[in-house]
């Protein structure tokens, strides 16, 4: 940090009031080290002060959870004595000033955050964002963040079976790097984050500290950028997939072993966060001797050791019998482990620097570095920030795109080219560039990687499976944050349906800009509210979620962001899922209702820069109906191909299907729309499917009878695309449009050694 | 008895489950034999799975073959018993010489995960005694360096000594005359960078590679007697 003669308060991120609240809880001034802790605990990245009025909304209850949001991870009972861990979190700040790294760190602790519930990480996902690939620094990020994760995922040994990669210009300087993180674990053998008796001592598990990463949560992720955001670079994490892999391997041993009481990863605010966090949680306090952390560097000073982020290390604690079987079973896996500190009965957080002495019990020391009440450090200040929904709001929805696009593409016109304008937008085109590079199959569980609507994974040992699906569309969060959080939650329910799966747990990452302008307030709150409604309206319990403000660029906002993650449990899977994909001599169905919605749609807003208007109507009751008849038909395999529609409408969704099946079509429009509003209107809760044409009517027959609109198009067959009236293109001009458009762009394809066939 | 099989476990090794998970489904029995241990427990067969050996820090492969449980295996090979390393475990063997050549990056400097099909170009090796000379394979690769290569004399005698087990049909990383997986000249010491593990079942999208398992299978079955 460069030198000024700014406050050190100020410097650490603590606003003048937040001191006073410090002093008054102290009695008096407080220490270097003691200023140091609260900055990072008091930082929004740990403290979620901004956030947590809002996020009490969510709701979080349902007779499967068995850990909700405020842990290392929620749990869920999945049945047959098995419990599942998922948590999802963001890497923002980080991975937009050191890509590779960013990416990097956010995949190792989320994994840490999972492990440490005593599960075994079995898969990984990563919704990202990015500007528009025309910017050059935009696909150094792209490629770098993609590599990152690929690097460390691969690595670390967690297949990454899943994500999202969306551009729009808004992300151009602050990509989000999202990353979830999905562990099984049998349901007695949970771990939590908790210090138990006094006596326990605190073990620190892996790498050694140094300083890399200080400042990380109150310097990088609680504020914007500015024109010095590179300067910020040493407070990003170096990250090392190997040593995490040991230590994943000794925790889970130590686990098995029954040598642990608790433990919690070292992530944000570091030694500090990890060491209070676990004694509060047990109503305890926490002795902490800084020079019995084992350091990379030399000269590092207690506020360095208590604050680093360095990465892969856990903080355990055990029990004093048990500490000879951990340094042994921790050196069988060359991972470091240090005693660093012990639980106390004085509900008091304290450092020493070499003078903490296991015999001297809970004698107080005069020497403290610090000595705080432990409970304060994690009972920041809470904020009820001023939100105001903004002034140009309302022109922004009224500026409805249909009426423009309507004039442009009368019926009659000839859409093929705006099909084939739509297949080449990175948002929508083929993502094997990114998946290729991931390890999508260690495990051996993925029964449906990457590229389809949800992944799904077998449950081994058990007849279940687990369908996961993230989604999260900005550009209808602002026109209305409260219905594009719907929409998102709704999509994501719709992926799972997709696969046959009941959603049974939502996560969500909350990527916002900065929460102390009105405006992203009012985005915060009605998204919170949106996602809550869709939620109780389909059954979904939240367990789990991340809050990341201040993503924002010289002053602008990024589009409102939230990430729905939702894992649906499939009760029998004996078969692979029906494929989003077509095949000759099918039939196609449509369900659901298409209007003319093309606010925040793809073709409106990529395609032809209209990007105002109002999002595609949510309704909750039609989208619960429409998720369970799904269901039941892939649940049956009564169907032979399911695609969700989303991103780019019904023509997209059939293109997708027919790429997929090297299968053409030749359909009728549905009547009384315009043509141009069937194909490219993204109406929410519409599901594409194919059946034999035997099978189509019955289909028919049981949505009526469901209540489920549902409309036959026609059959399948032949190498073109074809809807009457609309477009008629060659499968193979589309597939090429579709395969190339992201390696175009990167001036990556791959030639000679592209594959023509499908993975 | 079943066909024991003995699976290495170095540090970063992360393929050892899903190794000793299909041997068993196939009516095989795993041992799991950490890095450091020097005997094999008679085993019938060692498989050195994929995974990063040691991070593969320095490179990849180069720092698992000085570990202790390698002079076990070496000596398993030397006295004709089966041993497969399957993409890490092949760079490994790779290393230890106890195969020829070596493999270097991917032609497109990116890691690649997804399915290849292969061809089987001998049955005299201990990973394709049972399988059909010509037969088809969907086989999941996931590497990033995979491109196998060696010299030109090494080359010819592969040919000429029918070492070649198995062939890309559509090369996707680079390697040298498309070889996706090669044996030593006696075929009981075989390495792959395909991973016929992650093809085990209908469920995973593909079956192909148990027809190679079983083959292991049967040659840790013969082997153990001698053992």
């Amino acid at each position: 940090m460069p030198v000024s003669t700014e406050p050190l308060h100020r410097a650490l991120g603590l606003t003048d009031e937040e001191l006073a609240a410090i002093v008054a809880l102290l009695g008096r001034d407080p220490s270097d080290l003691e200023l140091a802790m609260y900055g990072v605990m008091w930082s929004e990245h740990c403290s979620y002060k901004s956030s947590k009025l809002d996020l009490r909304r969510f709701p979080t209850e349902a007779p499967w959870v068995l850990v909700g949001p405020g842990e290392g991870a929620g749990v869920l009972d999945v049945g047959d004595g098995l419990a599942v861990a998922v948590r999802i979190e963001s890497h923002n700040h980080p991975s937009a000033i050191e890509p590779a790294q960013g990416a990097a760190t956010g995949v190792g602790g989320i994994i840490r955050d999972v492990f440490s519930m005593g599960a075994r990480p079995i898969a990984l996902m990563d919704p990202l964002r990015f500007g528009t690939l025309d910017d050059a620094r935009t696909r150094y990020l792209f490629e770098h963040v993609v590599g990152g994760i690929s690097a460390y995922g691969n690595s670390v040994g967690v297949p990454t079976v899943g994500g999202e990669a969306v551009f729009d210009d808004c992300y151009r300087e602050n990509p989000l790097v999202n990353v979830l993180c999905l562990g099984v674990v049998a349901r007695d053998r949970l771990v939590r984050a908790v210090a138990g008796a006094p006596g326990n001592v605190a073990v620190l598990l892996g790498a050694s500290t140094g300083r890399d990463g200080i400042g990380g949560a109150s310097v990088l992720a609680s504020a914007g950028f500015g024109a010095d955001s590179e300067g910020k670079r040493p407070s990003v994490q170096v990250g090392d997939p190997f040593e995490e892999k040991r230590l994943i391997e000794a925790c889970l041993e130590l686990f098995e072993h029954g040598l642990v009481v608790g433990v919690q990863d070292l992530g944000a605010g570091g030694l500090s966060c990890a060491a209070s966090e676990t004694a509060a949680s047990s109503d305890a306090g926490m002795d902490v001797d800084v020079a019995r952390v084992p350091r990379r560097e030399a000269q590092m000073t207690p506020v360095e050791v208590m604050t680093s982020e360095s990465q892969e290390r856990m903080l355990a604690i055990i029990e004093p019998r048990h500490v000879d079987a951990v340094l042994a079973l921790c050196d069988r896996w060359d991972i470091r482990a240090a005693v660093v500190g012990h639980v106390t009965d004085t509900r008091r957080f304290r450092v020493f620097d070499g003078l903490f002495d296991p015999a001297r019990g809970t004698e107080p020391d005069p020497a403290a570095l610090a000595d705080v009440p432990i409970a304060s450090l994690g009972e920041g200040p809470v904020y009820a920030r001023p939100r105001e929904r903004p002034w140009s709001q309302e022109a922004l929805v009224a500026a409805d795109p249909w009426p423009e696009l309507a004039r442009q593409f009368p019926d009659g016109t000839d859409l093929s080219p705006e099909l084939l304008a739509l297949l080449a937008t990175p948002s929508i085109a083929d993502k094997s560039w990114v998946w290729r590079q991931y390890d999508h199959q260690l495990f051996l569980n993925t029964v449906v990687g990457p590229g389809g609507d949800a992944t799904v994974l077998r449950l081994q040992g058990t007849t279940r499976g687990l369908a996961l699906a993230t989604d999260g569309k900005a550009r209808f969060c602002r026109l209305d944050p409260r219905t594009g959080a719907r929409l998102a939650v709704l999509e994501a329910a719709r992926n799972v349906a997709c696969a046959g799966a009941t959603p049974r747990a939502l996560v969500n990452c909350l990527n916002f800009g900065n929460p102390e302008h009105p405006a992203v307030m009012w985005q915060f709150h009605e998204t919170v509210e949106g996602m809550s409604e869709a939620c109780e309206a389909l059954g979904i319990p939240v367990i789990g979620g991340n809050v990341s403000f201040y993503n924002e660029s010289r002053g602008a906002d990024i589009d409102p962001t939230p990430v729905a993650g939702i894992i649906g449990l499939i009760e029998h899977l004996d078969t692979v899922p029906p494929p989003a994909a077509l095949g000759p001599g099918q039939q196609v169905l449509v369900l659901g209702e298409s209007r003319p919605e093309l606010g925040g749609s793809e073709w409106a807003a990529v395609v032809h820069g209209l990007t105002g208007g109002a999002p595609p109507d949510a309704d909750l009751v039609t989208a619960a109906r429409l998720h369970e008849f799904v269901r039941s038909l892939v649940a049956e395999r009564a169907v032979l191909g399911v695609h969700d529609c989303a991103d780019g409408g019904l023509a997209v969704t059939l293109a997708e299907m027919a790429i997929a099946g090297e299968c053409g079509f030749s359909l009728t429009p549905a009547p009384g729309l315009a043509a141009a509003a069937g194909c490219f209107a993204e109406s929410a809760s519409r599901v594409v499917l194919s059946t034999t044409p035997d099978a189509a009517a019955a289909v028919l027959r049981r949505a009526e009878a469901a209540g489920v609109p549902a409309l036959d198009l026609g059959p399948t067959g032949g190498d073109r695309l074809v809807v009457t009236g609309a477009f008629d293109v060659g499968i193979a001009e589309v597939t090429r449009i579709w395969r190339d458009a992201i390696p175009d762009a990167l001036g990556q394809r791959e030639g000679g050694i592209r594959p023509s066939g499908r993975v | 008895m079943s066909a024991r099989v003995a699976v290495v476990v170095f540090p970063g090794t992360n393929c050892e489950l899903d190794v000793a998970g299909a041997v068993e489904q196939l009516g095989g029995t795993a041992d799991l034999v950490f890095h450091t241990e020097t005997s094999l427990h008679g085993a019938g067969a060692v498989v050195i799975p994929g995974g990063f050996a040691h991070g593969d820090y320095l490179r990849t492969g180069a720092l698992a073959r000085f570990s202790p449980v390698m002079a076990a295996v070496e000596q398993h090979a030397a006295a004709g018993g089966a041993v497969v390393g399957i993409c890490n475990g092949f760079q490994i063997l790779t290393e230890a010489a106890l195969l020829p050549g070596a493999l270097q990056k991917n032609a497109g400097l990116k890691f690649l995960c997804r399915t290849v099909e292969c061809r089987v170009e001998t049955a005299r090796s201990v990973l394709s005694g049972r399988a059909e000379v010509g037969r088809v394979l969907r086989l999941p690769i996931n590497h990033f360096e995979g491109a196998y290569t060696c010299d030109p004399a090494t080359l010819d005698r592969l040919q000429a000594e029918d070492r070649v087990v198995l062939r890309y049909l559509d090369n996707p990383n680079g390697s040298l005359d498309d070889i996706a997986g090669i044996s030593n000249t006696a075929g009981n010491v075989v390495g792959l960078m395909p991973h016929p593990e992650r093809a085990s079942h209908a469920l995973l999208g593909s079956a192909d590679g148990v027809v190679l398992l079983e083959s292991l299978l049967a040659a840790a079955g013969a082997g153990s007697v001698a053992a």
